[in-house]
């Protein structure tokens, strides 16, 4: 069962239409004591950085989270900005993130001509073996990006994928049960519905 | 690695599908969950469904019909029509719809656009801009409600108006286009697309890929259309098609 993390952001009805599709339990809710029961968490997040940290807290879920993330280690996986919130905080505002992973989210540069927001298909190179995707393939698996920041690791073996676009990025990371992923599974046809499928049964 | 995107777009009326030439004459296309499942089994990159109806009409969006839609859409899906309010995107966007697109509201009531923007992103609002040609070579400008309300603004100053609300694209229509397939308006496209930071999705006059390639070429981020993925053969018989993904990585960039 996966629980997911309903705080008044993010598109939590296009994550549970996929898990449908593919036959995966999930609950949908903002309610920390149900919350506090989760064996595996689905954290999303749309929008301003700051209004989604904001909610969280208002919600009273900061606390739940942090237990659930870094004392019990439950498998969390943050999308978008769900994901981006996983670190110390965002360029895009001024509230802090949960900080759990040691990473930066800063403005993407409008290089080459690109422009901003990224709305998109991009190809994830794996940088290494991680829950999410599975390599060798004949392509590298493609998701839908749409965002104006992006992850920037300090500590860099936490990006387990990578984008392009106009610069190279953190689309995936990963430290121990925690896993973001800058795009969205969720609209990313097969490639999406793998993402999620091997979250569902992964031990980390 | 393609980078553009290739948009088929939906006109919903009455929870019906049609498709219209120059706005008019709409034909009757299908059932709009059932194209929406064909279109995400053949793995599009996005949809736009646009409710023709519901703005002329003065009707709400029909969220009923958008949750079954959007449980269906496996990719981003876009909506327009009938969204006058903060509340109402809200709704829509809550259903599992990526972005709201703002058409009649986005001319004039750009302080719901702005605050839009301001709760769920710029990535989570599509301006639309439609237009026509004045008479006499004097110019282009923005048209709502299907086309039959003129305002005294032309698409280049639109988009940068809508930008500057917090749209974070432009969906650009010309009107005198649409249904026809001999190809998109590429000047307008590479002025708005010249003017404005933010991706801008062509669309009306697509029919073939030819003119796929000449759309991205002119400066658009991502090439919509109707007919061309709606219709097949001399006769214009209904069919529902995309391209493969290997022939739009071959062709596009």
């Amino acid at each position: 069962m996966i629980t997911l993390v309903d705080y008044g952001v993010g598109n939590l009805a296009a994550v549970v239409n996929m898990l449908r599709h593919i036959g995966v339990p999930c609950r949908r809710t903002g309610d920390p004591a149900v919350i506090d029961q989760a064996e595996r968490v689905i954290l999303p997040g749309v929008g301003h950085f700051d209004h989604c940290y904001r909610q969280l807290v208002a919600q009273g879920l900061r606390d739940v989270l942090d237990d659930l993330a870094t004392v019990r280690k439950v498998p969390l996986l943050g999308i978008c900005v769900g994901s981006q919130l996983l670190g110390h905080g965002s360029e895009e505002g001024e509230s802090p993130g949960l900080g759990w992973l040691d990473l930066d989210v800063v403005r993407l540069p409008a290089n080459q001509g690109r422009r901003i927001p990224r709305m998109g298909w991009g190809e994830v190179i794996s940088t290494r073996p991680n829950p999410l995707i599975d390599d060798p393939r004949p392509r590298p698996p493609r998701f839908y990006f749409a965002h104006s920041y992006f992850m920037r690791p300090r500590d860099e073996t936490l990006t387990v994928g990578l984008t392009s676009y106009g610069v190279d990025y953190a689309a995936s990371v990963q430290r121990d049960n925690i896993l973001g992923v800058q795009f969205h599974p969720e609209k990313s046809h097969h490639y999406g519905m793998d993402v999620l499928r091997r979250f569902a049964e992964w031990t980390p | 690695m393609r980078d553009s995107r290739v948009i088929p777009v939906l006109l919903m009326d009455e929870g019906q599908l049609s498709k219209t030439t120059r706005f008019s004459s709409p034909r009757y296309v299908g059932d709009p969950v059932n194209t929406v499942r064909i279109f995400s089994e053949k793995g599009a990159d996005e949809l736009v469904v646009l409710d023709v109806g519901a703005g002329p009409a003065g009707r709400e969006p029909d969220f009923a019909t958008l949750a079954t839609l959007a449980a269906e859409a496996f990719m981003p899906l876009a909506y327009g029509g009938g969204i006058r309010s903060l509340e109402h995107a809200e709704a829509v966007l809550d259903l599992g719809v990526e972005k709201v697109i703002l058409g009649a509201a986005a001319v004039e009531q750009l302080d719901v656009l702005h605050r839009i923007a301001a709760r769920s992103g710029v990535q989570s609002v599509v301006a639309c801009i439609d237009y026509t040609e004045r008479s006499l070579g004097r110019g282009q400008r923005v048209v709502t409600g299907r086309g039959k309300i003129h305002h005294d603004v032309d698409p280049v100053t639109q988009a940068l108006r809508c930008v500057e609300a917090g749209a974070g694209e432009i969906l650009l229509q010309s009107v005198q286009r649409d249904g026809t397939q001999g190809g998109y308006d590429l000047d307008t496209i590479r002025r708005v697309g010249s003017a404005v930071p933010v991706p801008v999705i062509a669309c009306g006059g697509a029919g073939s890929l030819a003119d796929l390639q000449a759309g991205i070429g002119a400066g658009a981020s991502a090439v919509a259309a109707g007919s061309m993925f709606t219709f097949y053969g001399r006769h214009r018989a209904v069919l529902i098609t995309y391209p493969s993904e290997d022939t739009l990585e071959t062709l596009l960039p």
